[in-house]
């Protein structure tokens, strides 16, 4: 059983040297998304530009995305291989192609090791990873996505 | 707005099959009432669907969530359906928004309840009651939890 105060108010962590920074000039924004989320898809190239330095936090929201539970496993197992940004980057620009074959594409195309992609992104550690972000942003209040805070630091 | 420490009143809603729910049929047992304004607008589909993620949270602690709104079970069926959610909706629809006026969560003039949480207690006294500030902004689960961990 979840303790009870596991779920309650706290404030939205910094980002540490657990989380997926893409680095940039700058304060960082640290961003809950969801890899299935429309809004978020077209936030996303605007995000991601640069200057600022932008941490990704997973806020799968399974219930209106079913798809997006395997996404986020997707763009954590890629970043096991150092490339989260890549594979999230490339889920966003076509959200169209989000089966099973057209990630193991993404993994061929990125050259990453498939097999090792499908036993990661299929785990337990990841899936964790995922909803320890994930019980963050709602201790943080978080009731949609993109949400993006801004809170000064680094980032790092 | 409904304060804690006062009787939750009773009601009898059909949810989204149109069956009756009454909220002493849960008597013994927490409830949680979430008032939103409408289905199918995208800011409650955001406040739903974030509940249903920590629903086995919520139920963990003993709890039913049951949403509420002045739209008929028809319309309910449908938005349960769009956002993949089990959530009970009870229709608050004829006569127009009773059960929120009776909670105090009723917006008169906009002809829909605001953003309004309660958490009932096993005798059926309210415990705790969150009214958002305007229908726009979404209470986060979080609050929630703050409740049941008080």
């Amino acid at each position: 059983m979840t303790p009870p105060g596991s779920l309650t108010s706290s404030p939205v962590p910094p980002g540490g040297p657990e989380d997926h920074l893409r680095p940039g000039e700058g304060g960082a924004l640290i961003v809950y998304a969801d890899l299935g989320c429309p809004h978020c898809s077209a936030a996303w190239s605007e995000l991601a530009a640069p200057p600022r330095p932008l941490v990704f936090r997973h806020f799968p929201v399974a219930s209106k995305h079913p798809r997006s539970p395997a996404l986020h496993a997707a763009a954590e197992a890629a970043g096991l291989q150092g490339a989260f940004f890549e594979m999230v980057d490339s889920l966003y620009a076509d959200r169209g192609h989000v089966d099973d074959p057209h990630l193991w594409e993404r993994v061929e195309r990125l050259g990453l090791d498939l097999e090792r992609f499908e036993r990661d992104r299929h785990s337990g550690e990841v899936a964790a990873r995922v909803r320890r972000d994930f019980e963050s942003g709602i201790r943080a209040g978080v009731a949609g996505t993109p949400a993006i805070f801004d809170l000064g630091g680094s980032g790092e | 707005m409904i304060a804690a420490g006062e009787p939750a009143p009773d009601f009898t809603l059909p949810d989204q099959d149109g069956e009756n729910v009454s909220l002493s049929g849960f008597r013994g047992r927490r409830v949680l009432l979430v008032f939103y304004p409408m289905d199918f607008s995208p800011v409650c589909s955001d406040q739903l669907s974030i509940y249903q993620e920590v629903k086995p949270q919520i139920a963990e602690q003993g709890v039913e969530m049951l949403g509420i709104s002045i739209d008929h079970p028809y319309a309910h069926k449908a938005f349960q359906e769009k956002l993949g959610i089990d959530t009970p909706l009870l229709a608050d629809f004829e006569p127009k928004g009773a059960v929120a006026r009776a909670y105090g969560s009723y917006l008169d003039g906009l002809g829909f309840a605001n953003r309004t949480l309660v958490l009932i207690d096993e005798q059926g006294t309210v415990a705790w009651a969150y009214e958002s500030p305007s229908p726009g902004e979404l209470p986060g689960a979080n609050l929630i939890f703050d409740a049941l961990a008080a």
